[in-house]
């Protein structure tokens, strides 16, 4: 072979860069996200887990266009029980927990949504009020 | 036929794993089994075809001088167009590289009336190859959000910056549009510009749209197709392919196998085909050698060992039979002794 002294290194730049993901996680899968249940003890929900898994997010932003850009609050109704469009008012009145909860997944999958730019958490509300 | 054949090929693909799929049992093939091999495929393919290119000599120097070439002092030598050192062969590979000066360079004849021939410099395909190699580059990088448990934080910046628009949750991505404008338009270039369609074959055709094909099934599944998408699930299979300890643990769309298998598909592919101008950049003569000639002689690597022979040195070999045959010598033999 010619101009190994250049060739080999660059390849196994290549190999390195191509193989990153396995030894950058060093054969360690990480912890697993474990999103808190509804402290309160809550069973139900507005769709099913499944559906909520995998399509939460584009639920929410339906509702923040019906209710903000059209005006339509008209609450959800679910198996009997009204839910009111909205992230405070309705997902977060029984996963008070936003850091155990929301950011559980969130962080594992590198996920940054921008509801927390405007939306306050359950938790900062109590530090809201406390303040004088 | 020469697009329609690859366009084809590619819809087999997404139905052999939007069907196999479905059928119990074959998620692991898809998921795991697929994936592991090709990228062993693709890792091996590599290196045989940079090796085997790396064993290839280089019988002449035949780089492409596009400027003045080192000369006397007062001649300005044009060093990144005709480099005279390896640090600015450095330079030159790494502009070619990172910003395709060769596409920059293109020129496209033209008759208009008169009739009179021109010769303007046409920037389309570099333009068009800049938007999608780079988005390509960045949707790469960010997939690896997948991979990587606990992930960089450089990941978080890149997806800010990507989706800085904030359009719709999930969020658009810039290089989600830009890669697949990039595509359409590369591929518009083949069909639309007749001298480039006449010389468009079918493995021209086939990445363009098995990058299409993987481009618009990731965009559905990320946008439209949410049903069955569960991205902590699809991130346990990534880092456990990673970790060598792949789990499925949950009943994931079809929709995430068809993107997964044209995605393998595009590795086995990669090493095999036109793709390997990736590793094959490097390996350009008429771009990674020095503009020296005039300096420094190129040996032809193949060229037998010939050691130079004068003709007294023929005649010292042959005297005798010369002598025999009549030929007539500069040198008598030496007188024989009585």
């Amino acid at each position: 072979m010619y101009n190994k002294g250049l060739i080999v290194p660059g390849l196994v730049v290549f190999v390195i860069i191509a193989t990153f993901p396995f030894w950058y996680n060093g054969l360690s899968a990480g912890p697993v996200p474990k999103p808190e249940l509804p402290p309160g003890g809550e069973k139900q929900c507005v769709a099913p887990a499944e559906v909520m898994r995998s399509e939460h997010m584009s639920m929410l932003n339906e509702w923040r266009d019906e209710v903000l850009r059209d005006g339509h609050r008209v609450a959800v109704v679910a198996d009997g029980k009204e839910y009111r469009k909205g992230l405070q008012t309705a997902c977060m009145s029984c996963h008070t927990n936003k850091e155990k909860f929301c950011d559980s997944c969130h962080n594992y999958t590198a996920v940054q949504p921008y509801c927390w730019d405007c939306h306050l958490t359950p938790a900062n509300i109590v530090a809201k009020k406390e303040k004088p | 036929m020469k697009y329609g054949a690859p366009f084809l090929a590619v819809i087999a693909l997404v139905l052999i794993a939007w069907l196999g799929s479905l059928i119990p049992g074959m998620q692991y093939v898809f998921g795991v089994v697929f994936p592991y091999l090709a990228m062993a495929m693709f890792l091996y393919g590599f290196i045989r075809q940079v090796v085997y290119w790396g064993k290839s000599p280089v019988p002449f120097s035949i780089q492409t001088t596009c400027g003045q070439a080192k000369s006397l002092d007062f001649i300005k030598h044009n060093k990144l167009e005709a480099p005279d050192t390896n640090s600015q062969v450095v330079a030159r590979m790494l502009l070619e590289v990172l910003t395709f000066r060769s596409l920059f360079r293109n020129t496209q004849a033209r008759i208009y009336s008169g009739p009179k021939l021109t010769h303007e410099s046409s920037k389309w395909l570099w333009m068009f190859a800049l938007l999608f190699h780079y988005s390509f580059l960045v949707v790469l990088i960010r997939h690896m959000r997948l991979f990587l448990n606990p992930y960089p934080v450089c990941l978080d910046w890149l997806e800010f910056l990507d989706g800085i628009f904030q359009i719709g949750a999930p969020n658009w991505y810039i290089t989600d549009i830009c890669l697949v404008t990039g595509l359409v338009l590369l591929l518009l270039r083949r069909f639309c510009q007749t001298k480039v369609r006449y010389i468009s074959l079918a493995n021209d055709y086939f990445p363009l749209f098995l990058l299409l094909g993987i481009a618009i099934t990731g965009i559905l599944m990320r946008y439209c197709l949410r049903g069955n998408v569960d991205v902590v699930a699809i991130k346990q299979l990534a880092v456990g392919l990673a970790t060598f300890q792949p789990t499925i643990t949950a009943d994931i769309a079809s929709i995430f196998y068809i993107h997964l298998f044209l995605v393998c598909a595009l590795l086995v592919y990669f090493p095999y085909s036109k793709l390997m101008h990736m590793g094959g950049v490097f390996f350009s003569p008429t771009r990674n050698m020095r503009n020296n000639t005039r300096a420094a002689r190129h040996i032809n690597p193949w060229n037998p060992d010939i050691k130079p022979h004068s003709y007294a040195g023929y005649e010292d070999e042959f005297r005798e039979f010369m002598v025999d045959a009549g030929i007539p010598v500069e040198k008598e033999l030496p007188a024989k002794q009585a």
